[in-house]
């Protein structure tokens, strides 16, 4: 399972050792790649009649849990905020 | 945007392509797609590795906003356990996994998919795609409710590229730098969390 992420690594070492070597086509294979892998994902989605049956109630799930993210990044932001607010008011 | 419609088209194309049994299934019972992560994964490294430039710019960050990225995980992380107590068929751990996504809905769509599963993957293809599109609607809104740093904080890993826009619009120029800071930062946790998630 660690292994996409060894990659991962394995990538960002020989990319700094190419740092010199133009590698502007990278964003396109990497575009390229995504397109490819959410082309997949859609065929096993489409494939699966349960999931297609249920793609209402998991669309709904998925709303829910893009709201809670939102709102409980923004609430940690806002206390981040008064904090860094507070030491700036504190030293004026 | 324009990117994130066609990444969506592609997976409409598939589903269509799926249902009308156009693709011998045989395709997906290959390896192809584990092949095809193996090759994003380390064409990510390759442009994280080859840009040496992107972290030197972060020096001159205010070092109490370099925070920022550990709350929005924090906060997220937080968010998602709530939730998964309302959704009874999912486990705490499933759902912090979709949280992990923090809107990179291409990266953690994939990675679920292989470990988990395509109905769990399809929750968080959609789930981080609304959090993308939230972001763009409620910036404003998320400015004036939350402060300045809110709109980057639900921006998650899209705060470098996709939501920056908005971001330096509501929030205000002088945010560019926290706001590239924390979609770096974010963008990286990523495949570490989601994986940590998957396989626990």
């Amino acid at each position: 399972m660690f292994t996409v992420i060894g990659i991962m690594f394995t990538g960002i070492g020989i990319g700094y050792l190419l740092r010199r070597n133009s590698l502007s086509w990278i964003g396109k294979v990497i575009t390229a790649l995504i397109w490819l892998l959410l082309f997949l994902l859609g065929i096993e989605v489409g494939h699966n009649e349960q999931i297609i049956r249920s793609l209402p109630t998991l669309g709904l799930e998925a709303f829910l849990i893009a709201i809670v993210c939102v709102l409980g990044s923004c609430l940690a932001a806002w206390a981040l905020w008064k904090h860094v607010n507070r030491r700036k008011e504190e030293k004026a | 945007m324009k990117g994130s419609l066609i990444i969506v088209g592609f997976f409409a194309l598939g589903v269509l392509c799926g249902v009308l049994n156009w693709i011998p299934s045989e395709w997906l019972s290959g390896d192809l797609s584990f092949y095809a992560l193996c090759g994003l994964m380390f064409s990510v490294g390759l442009s994280i590795g080859h840009d040496p430039q992107t972290v030197q710019n972060f020096r001159a960050l205010n070092p109490r906003l370099m925070l920022l990225p550990v709350g929005t995980i924090l906060g997220t992380l937080s968010a998602t356990l709530l939730i998964s107590l309302v959704l009874p068929h999912r486990t705490i751990p499933e759902c912090m996994a979709v949280g992990s996504g923090f809107g990179y809905y291409s990266l953690s769509s994939i990675f679920i998919t292989e470990y988990k599963g395509a109905e769990l993957g399809t929750v968080a293809l959609l789930s981080n795609i609304a959090r993308e599109i939230l972001t763009l609607l409620c910036a404003p809104l998320m400015v004036r409710w939350f402060g300045n740093l809110a709109p980057i904080s639900s921006g998650g890993a899209t705060t470098m590229d996709t939501t920056l826009p908005i971001i330096t619009q509501t929030a205000g120029q002088k945010y560019v730098i926290v706001s590239i800071f924390h979609g770096f930062v974010v963008d990286f946790s990523v495949p570490f969390l989601v994986t940590f998630f998957c396989s626990i």
